[in-house]
C-alpha cells in the first residue's frame, strides 16, 4: 500500500466542487458543498443514510443537474453540453450492480465496451475480469451469480474504460471478507496507477484504511481532511493508563505537569487529558512508579474514524469546517 | 449520433429479448390469434362471390395484417425504459457516454427488427396461402397493386409509430404493465386509418399510398425527437416525487 503521508489535496485537480446545492422540490438534498480532490487521490465520502452522498455522486457523474453551484470534473466544467465528454473519462459503480441478469458476464461487459467505443473490447474485458478475479465466470449468466460476484462484475464494468475518476458507491457491500480484501487491494492498485477514486462507504474502517482524505456529509459538509487531521481537530490529546489494581489516590498520582484532567474509563483504566502526550507520558510514568502502581500499559489514546464520525454526526456543535 | 453506440444498444436489447420467455411467447402467439379467424373466413369465400363480398373478407385480413405491427411492439417496447429502471440497469447505462437519442434509437431499432420480421412473415404466409388456396376473386383483390404497396409501406411505418408511442409512455410511467396497456391504447388511432385502407373506403392508389407513407414517416421521425425530449434522466433516476423544478438541465 502506498498511502500518502501528506493527504491534503494538491497537484492537478481531479474534482473541484464549489457551493454545490441540490434541491428536490422543497427538500434540500445537498447544500452548499465545496471540496476538491487531487488527481490520484483516494477520497472517502461518508455520511448517514439520506445525507446526500449518492446525490452528490450523481451530480458529479452528470446523471442529475445541480440546483446551484459549480464543479470541475477531470478539468471539465459540469455543464449540460459537457456531459458526454465527462462520462467518457469517468466511471461509476452504483451500489446496485445493475446488471442484465439474462445476459452473461461477457455480454454485459461487451455492451458497455460498445457504449464506450473501446478499440479492443475483448482484451479490455479480459483485463477487467482479471482485475476482479472473475475470468472463470465469463460465460455465466449474471442472474446465476451471487450478490458478491455481481458486485465484482459491476466493478469490472467500471474498470473497462480505464477511467480517470472512478466513483465507487459501497463497493464492498455484500462481499465476503476475502472478496472485500481483494477489492481493497484493487483500490490500492488503482491508486498506484494514478486513478482518482471517489469512495462512498459506510464501512468506516474501510475508509480509514483506504482513503487519503475523507469528507463527512450530512446534507452539508461537516468536515474534510485526512483521518489524522480530523482526530487532531476534534479530540484533545489523551493518555490511557492501565494498572493491575485501582490506584488508592489517583488525584495525587496524576497531579503532574502537563495533565489537565483525568477520569476512570469503562475498563478500570484511567484517561488523562494532557497538553502534550509526548512530554506528559514520561512524567506520568514516573509518578505511577513512585506511587508503587503495577502499570500494565500507558499509551496515547487512539480515536478511530468511527469516533470522529459519531462525534460529528451525533453532535452538530462539533462540526469544524 | 454515434452509430456504434446505437449498434451496441440494439445488440444488447435483442440478446435480452431472446431470453425473455414472456416476450417470445407473446410474440409467437399474438399474430396467430389475430390471423387465424380471418384466414378461415377468407378460404371459405366461394368462387361465385361478388367483388364487394370478396373485398369485405380481404379487408378483414388486411386489417389484421396491419394491426400486427401495431400490437407486437408494445410487448417489447414497454420494457425499454421503465423495465430498465425497475431492474436497476438504467443508472449504469446513463453514466456511460451515450446520448438519450442514441439509447432510444437503439431500443427502437431492437423492437422494430423482430416486429417487422413477424409482420412481414405473417404477410408472406397469408399471401402464399391465398395464392395457392383462395378463390380467384379473393386473389384479385389481395394482389391488387396499390393494396400490396400499402401493406408493404405501411407495415414498418405503423410499427415505428407504435414503438415511439410505447417508448414515450415507458419514459413517463413507473410500471411495465401500465406501459404495455397504455402502449396498446396508443395504437388505437391508427386503427381508424388502417381500417380506411383495409376496407378500401379510401381507394389505395399508388400516389395516395406513397403520400400517406411519407406522412407516417414524418410522424415517426417526430416521434423519435419527442421521445428524446421526454427522456429525463433526472426524473427517471431520482424518481417522480423527487424531481424538482429548481434543477438545471442535466449535463
Amino acid at each position: 500500500m502506498t498511502r500518502r503521508a501528506h493527504a491534503v489535496s494538491s497537484g492537478p485537480l481531479a474534482l473541484g466542487v464549489e457551493h454545490l446545492t441540490k434541491r428536490f422540490g422543497d427538500r434540500i438534498a445537498v447544500e452548499d458543498v465545496s471540496f476538491s480532490v487531487a488527481a490520484g487521490e483516494v477520497f472517502g465520502f461518508l455520511g448517514p443514510n439520506g445525507a446526500g452522498k449518492t446525490t452528490t455522486v450523481r451530480m458529479l457523474a452528470t446523471l442529475i443537474g445541480p440546483t446551484s453551484g459549480s464543479a470541475l470534473v477531470v478539468g471539465i466544467p459540469l455543464e449540460p453540453e459537457n456531459g458526454l465528454e465527462i462520462r467518457q473519462r469517468i466511471a461509476v459503480m452504483p451500489e446496485n450492480p445493475g446488471l442484465y441478469l439474462r445476459l452473461t458476464v461477457a455480454e454485459n461487459l461487451e455492451f458497455f465496451a460498445g457504449l464506450h467505443g473501446l478499440a479492443d473490447p475483448r482484451s479490455r474485458i479480459g483485463q477487467a475480469l482479471e482485475a476482479v478475479n472473475l475470468t472463470g465466470r465469463v460465460n455465466d449468466p449474471c442472474g446465476s451469480l451471487s450478490k458478491g460476484l455481481r458486485q465484482r462484475v459491476a466493478l469490472a464494468r467500471a474498470l473497462l474504460s480505464d477511467p480517470e475518476i472512478l466513483f465507487l458507491d459501497e463497493p464492498t457491500s455484500g462481499l465476503d471478507p476475502v472478496a472485500t480484501h481483494e477489492v481493497h487491494e484493487l483500490i490500492d492498485g488503482l491508486r498506484d496507477r494514478g486513478v482518482t477514486v471517489f469512495l462512498t462507504t459506510h464501512r468506516l474502517q474501510e475508509a480509514e484504511q483506504l482513503c487519503d482524505r475523507v469528507a463527512i456529509l450530512n446534507t452539508s459538509l461537516l468536515t474534510i481532511g485526512s483521518p489524522d487531521e480530523l482526530r487532531e481537530r476534534l479530540f484533545t490529546n489523551a493518555l490511557v493508563v492501565r494498572t493491575a489494581a485501582p490506584l488508592s489516590m489517583p488525584e495525587q498520582v496524576f497531579a503532574v505537569p502537563g495533565v489537565e484532567s483525568w477520569h476512570r474509563d469503562d475498563t478500570d483504566g484511567y484517561v488523562l487529558t494532557v497538553t502534550n502526550a509526548r512530554t506528559a507520558a514520561p512524567a506520568v510514568t514516573r509518578a505511577l512508579v513512585d506511587a508503587g502502581a503495577d502499570v500494565i500499559s500507558i499509551g496515547e489514546a487512539r480515536h478511530s474514524l468511527e469516533d470522529i464520525y459519531l462525534q460529528l454526526v451525533d453532535d452538530p456543535a462539533e462540526r469544524p469546517r | 449520433m454515434n452509430t456504434s453506440r446505437v449498434r451496441a444498444v440494439v445488440r444488447r436489447e435483442i440478446r435480452d429479448f431472446r431470453r425473455n420467455r414472456f416476450v417470445i411467447g407473446t410474440m409467437a402467439v399474438l399474430p396467430v390469434i389475430f390471423l387465424i379467424t380471418p384466414m378461415i373466413t377468407l378460404f371459405k369465400v366461394p368462387e361465385s362471390t361478388t367483388g364487394s363480398q370478396a373485398k369485405a373478407a380481404v379487408g378483414l385480413i388486411s386489417l389484421m395484417l396491419l394491426i400486427v405491427p401495431i400490437v407486437i411492439p408494445p410487448v417489447i417496447a414497454a420494457y425499454s425504459v421503465v423495465g430498465e429502471r425497475d431492474q436497476g440497469t438504467l443508472e449504469p447505462v446513463l453514466t456511460a457516454p451515450v446520448q438519450p437519442s442514441e439509447l432510444l434509437l437503439g431500443k427502437a431499432v431492437a423492437v422494430f427488427i423482430p416486429s417487422i420480421a413477424i409482420a412481414y412473415g405473417m404477410y408472406a404466409v397469408v399471401a402464399i396461402s391465398i395464392h395457392f388456396g383462395a378463390a380467384h376473386v379473393v386473389q384479385s383483390v389481395v394482389f391488387h397493386a396499390p393494396q400490396v404497396i400499402a401493406q408493404i409501406l405501411f407495415t414498418p411505418l405503423l410499427a415505428l409509430w407504435a414503438i415511439w408511442a410505447c417508448i414515450a409512455i415507458s419514459t413517463r410511467t413507473s410500471d411495465v404493465r401500465v406501459a404495455q396497456q397504455l402502449g396498446s391504447l396508443a395504437g388505437l388511432p391508427l386503427l381508424a386509418f388502417v381500417s380506411l385502407i383495409s376496407f378500401q373506403l379510401v381507394t389505395p392508389t399508388v400516389p395516395l399510398a406513397i403520400g400517406l407513407a411519407l406522412a407516417l414517416l414524418a410522424i415517426d421521425v417526430a416521434g423519435w425527437r419527442v421521445c428524446s425530449r421526454l427522456f429525463d434522466p433526472e426524473r427517471l433516476i431520482a424518481g417522480p416525487r423527487r424531481a424538482g423544478r429548481a434543477s438545471r438541465k442535466r449535463p
